[in-house]
């Protein structure tokens, strides 16, 4: 259904205030002290003009950081539990990159594959994506190796590519995205004979997924995992900035008369991670651990869903305190 | 208690030894001071770790009395001694990430010393009522979670 | 750099240490731990003024004790480090061996506390001088702008651990943080657990923060998260007069008390 306009650079300005006056809420990518954050937004003047990457990453917006599930309140003789039913807001995400937002699709398989998640559900079904596409990459960029690429449209429902002198090439993706051109529609100019990839960054494939898949179970005894992960300090930080990590916890937090349960981000990096009761720790040391986390997104969920749980934004190795280069050691590991 | 006064809540830590003492010294002397504190018996006031003082205000105090052994008169020797150096450093870490130090209030109180508990209660008790309820405290229980 | 790659070689290929802990060339220019264990590996080591890791904390790791004896490139926040753990009894007197590279060039090797000691006091002051205007800075607020100020800061922590986990002094294999039972911090990283975490961090740094700066420098989302263990480290100086990392023999200041301590706010 994809069909293809051009916007002039005050065209944002437009939208925006048509999607305020619509009551939606608009998430974009903010600047200060050099941080990248996603932020409400108002106007498209407060998005970050130049940035490669927000640190963390846009997943919040569908799994939050801490999130409750249910609270409930004790009185003698009875508990009265009250399910979370957060009043959410249709919301737009702004200037997503292609990978984060082929992200949402990645968690979508996590949190809906067997029983539905409700709280995540809800909160994809109000969100709308406008992608925006990649005119620059990094050495940590890596997308092009796990099935994207820096003008990827999986996962937005409009995708701008900017164009040289001023304004987007944007390409309407889906019904979402055609019902924001439907608030606006004098703004989306027709556009012809635009080379859409000549606009874009240039991102090297490095190593062939499928067959990095194919190759992992052969090397789950190797010690290349031991030496790769010598400098890994064992945080969460590649975990919690990673658009795909969809780890939770689950907390109680009680006093004698009420509570909450809270899903909480969590990471196989982190030794209490898989530490049981008895004190055993199945993944004892850091080389299980980093070897658990290539081999969930490289090896057992392409098994399972056909793809990889990495959109390749490089996210973990620009947050990591060590450099742990994840592009670097999947490429290492191909040529094992 | 009428409805329209604040009445603030108070967590008081104090050593088995000394203040606890004083404050049941306080009772048998038929003092009388202000029913707004809740008192916890530790063994000595080394055992009050400042996480306990986080808990109270998490747990919805207003404010919060230490008290234990004066000086030299720690029944282990020397356990209020450690406990004060810990609260210097707390005390002033505190103040730097702007924490309401006016909310936590430090005192040595001995087993003779009934008079003193009842004055201190009193004058915690009167400045927590003219500070209002911790709000800046209260407001961080539920910010955060989506 | 030749120096220091050759004297890393020399020491492997004569088996006087089985691992050397450097620096190497990562992502973007960037600089990341190292571990040459052949004399191959050592021509991977660098050395420049890029290198400001505190890599101390890996010398108390299972993985890099069961190597052997362990060298390690030693910046100023290293050494620092180095005695603070001796002090700490975490690392035996004489177990490791810092290699510090002058501003000439030559490779100086440091084997004992003693040479450690003598090397550190000639350093200038371990809180930098950026940090110390920033805590000036904050000092000079009201308290009410600083609560602001940490509440902003605060409220964007994710709960990584990052700053545990790159804290050279952040040893324990157990942390208050993963006592659950009691649960004693909240586990997740509303507001309040942020609070109590970075509070906790703070004091059970107080007195033995070398100031380094590694756990902001490790912050993925950019919370100045030293800022706090700095000024706890500063307050101990400030009342006790032990500053951290000076010294391989230092008396834990909270571990410890004089009975003429002086405050101004007991009752």
């Amino acid at each position: 259904m994809t069909s293809t306009f051009k916007l002039s650079a005050s065209a944002l300005e437009t939208l925006f205030a048509a999607l305020s006056t619509g009551g939606w809420r608009i998430l974009g990518p903010t600047e200060t002290d050099g941080r990248v954050e996603v932020r409400e937004v108002k106007n498209p003047s407060q998005v970050a003009s130049q940035y490669l990457q927000s640190t963390l990453s846009a997943k919040e917006v569908a799994f939050p950081k801490v999130e409750r599930l249910l609270s409930y309140k004790m009185t003698p003789g009875q508990v009265e539990l009250q399910d979370h039913d957060p009043e959410l807001q249709p919301t737009v995400l702004f200037g997503a990159r292609p990978c984060e937002a082929a992200g949402f699709g990645v968690l979508d398989k996590v949190f809906n594959w067997d029983s539905r998640d409700k709280l995540f559900s809800a909160r994809l079904r109000q969100l709308t994506v406008i992608g925006l596409s990649c005119t620059q990459a990094d050495d940590a960029c890596f997308c092009t190796s796990v099935g994207g690429g820096p003008g990827s449209t999986r996962g937005s429902d409009l995708l701008l590519t900017p164009l040289p002198k001023g304004g987007y090439l944007a390409e309407v993706l889906t019904a979402k995205g055609e019902a924001l051109q439907a608030l606006v529609p004098a703004v989306f100019e027709p556009a012809e004979g635009v080379d859409k990839e000549a606009l874009l960054a240039k991102v090297e494939p490095v190593f062939d997924r499928a067959e990095l898949t194919a190759k992992l179970p052969g090397l789950f005894a190797s010690e290349l995992w031991a030496e790769q992960s010598l400098r890994c300090l064992g945080c969460g930080a590649c975990a919690f900035v990673c658009p795909t990590c969809a780890c939770f916890d689950i907390q109680e937090e009680a006093d004698t008369k009420q509570g909450q349960r809270l899903r909480l981000w969590d990471s196989c990096g982190l030794r209490q991670f898989t530490l049981h009761a008895s004190g055993h720790n199945p993944r004892n040391v850091q080389a299980e651990r980093w070897r658990q986390r290539v081999y969930h997104k490289f090896s057992y969920f392409p098994q399972r869903f056909g793809e990889a749980m990495c959109v390749g934004c490089g996210k973990c190795t620009r947050a990591c305190p060590v450099d742990m280069n994840l592009k670097e050691h999947l490429t290492q590991a191909s040529g094992a | 208690m009428a409805d329209d006064v604040f009445e603030p809540k108070i967590t008081a830590f104090v050593c088995n030894w000394c203040t606890y003492a004083g404050a049941d010294l306080t009772g048998t002397s038929r003092l009388k001071y202000q029913s707004n504190v809740r008192i916890i018996r530790l063994p000595c006031t080394g055992r009050v770790d400042f996480m306990l003082i986080q808990k109270a205000f998490a747990r919805g105090s207003d404010g919060v009395i230490v008290s234990g052994c004066h000086p030299n008169d720690c029944h282990y020797t020397s356990g209020n001694y450690h406990a004060r150096r810990r609260w210097m450093v707390f005390n002033d870490l505190m103040e730097f990430m702007g924490l309401d130090m006016r909310r936590i209030t430090f005192s040595w109180v001995s087993a003779a010393e009934g008079a003193k508990w009842a004055t201190l209660v009193n004058e915690v008790t009167d400045h927590l009522r003219e500070l209002g309820p911790y709000t800046e405290y209260q407001r961080l229980l539920n910010a955060g979670v989506a | 750099m030749d120096v220091l790659r050759n004297k890393a070689r020399d020491l492997l290929a004569q088996g006087q240490v089985q691992v050397v802990i450097g620096y190497e060339a990562g992502t973007s220019g960037a600089r990341r731990p190292s571990f040459a264990r052949s004399e191959a590996d050592a021509a991977r080591l660098m050395w420049d003024a890029d290198c400001v890791g505190n890599l101390a904390g890996y010398l108390t790791r299972p993985e890099i004790k069961k190597m052997g004896k362990a060298a390690i490139v030693a910046n100023a926040a290293t050494l620092r480090a180095l005695l603070q753990l001796t002090a700490e009894h975490q690392l035996a007197e004489g177990a490791v061996l810092a290699l510090v590279v002058t501003e000439e060039g030559a490779v100086l090797e440091l084997s004992n506390a003693q040479a450690v000691t003598e090397q550190v006091a000639t350093l200038p002051s371990s809180l930098s001088a950026a940090d110390r205007e920033k805590l000036e800075r904050l000092m000079a607020l009201s308290r009410e702008e600083r609560r602001a100020f940490w509440e902003q800061e605060l409220q964007r922590c994710v709960k990584c651990y990052a700053c545990r986990s790159s804290c050279p002094m952040c040893y324990c294999g157990s942390c208050t943080m993963d006592c659950n039972r009691p649960q004693w911090v909240p586990v997740a990283s509303h507001e309040l657990g942020n609070l109590e975490y970075h509070t906790v961090r703070a004091m059970h740094l107080a007195g033995r923060c070398v100031q380094c700066g590694e756990c902001g420098r490790a912050c993925p989302v950019g919370i100045p998260i030293h800022l706090l263990t700095c000024y706890a480290e500063e307050s101990v100086r400030r009342q006790f007069g032990q500053p951290a990392g000076t010294s391989a023999t230092l008396n834990y200041a909270l571990g410890n008390f004089r009975p003429d301590d002086q405050e101004s706010f007991i009752r």
